[in-house]
């Protein structure tokens, strides 16, 4: 279990290969990685902004979570703050499991609490402005299914 | 004396990141009421609390969680993470 929350770019390749490596319980391994998206064709950047003593511990409680709900083997969360460009990766999220279906749900339960219990705002740069993403009442509404 | 931290727009809003308050609040309601009375910036950043979200002591909590023996106090809008 490990939860990294860093500015640095991270190679998903390198993280998927060394993710579970050497454990023979693993029989699934499910990952989600989060990108910078440009939706107006204006952005030239995403500012996320993070409450520092906060996020590691809230995330190491959202996978503490995950851990006593599924059968995980292991799990890995990556998130990156400050300014990011269109196409750069914001963050990634790895589980494995025995099998499939809990790898796969335990990935969305990371993915849907991250969203709007990780003390992260981001930021939306233009030439014409700036903009705060609001939060989606949808997002609200994933958690009530977990 | 607590720590109050204001992130994203509630951050902009009031200008500053951090500040420490000297308070007598029982609760962050009453923490919120006592900041809005200080100055229009404040007054705006917590015009409408819904809109918030409130971490005591680096854990979310609402508005009506007690402030004794509390050290740090944030103010932000819902997450974006992810």
């Amino acid at each position: 279990m490990a939860v990294r929350v860093q500015t640095e770019p991270f190679d998903l390749g390198v993280e998927l290969q060394t993710f579970g490596q050497g454990r023979s319980d693993i029989g699934a391994q499910v990952s989600f990685t989060g990108i910078v998206r440009d939706d107006s064709g204006s952005l030239d950047h995403m500012l996320i902004e993070h409450y520092p003593g906060m996020t590691q511990s809230a995330i190491a409680e959202i996978e503490a979570e995950a851990v006593a709900r599924w059968s995980l083997c292991d799990s890995l969360i990556i998130h990156r703050y400050g300014p990011l460009k269109p196409g750069e990766q914001i963050m990634m999220v790895a589980t494995a499991a025995p099998h499939r279906a809990d790898a796969f749900s335990a990935a969305e339960f990371l993915m849907d609490y991250l969203k709007s219990r990780a003390p992260f705002w981001k930021k939306e740069v233009s030439a014409s402005g700036t903009t705060w993403v609001a939060a989606k009442a949808d997002d609200e509404d994933a958690l009530s299914r977990w | 004396m607590i720590d109050v931290l204001y992130f994203a727009w509630v951050r902009e809003r009031i200008g500053l990141p951090k500040e420490q308050v000297e308070t007598s609040a029982v609760t962050v309601a009453d923490l919120v009421e006592e900041l809005k009375q200080r100055e229009a910036r404040y007054e705006a950043a917590f015009a409408d609390v819904t809109a918030l979200r409130v971490a005591v002591d680096q854990k979310l909590a609402d508005f009506d969680a007690p402030l004794a023996g509390v050290r740090e106090v944030a103010f932000f809008p819902p997450m974006t993470g992810g």
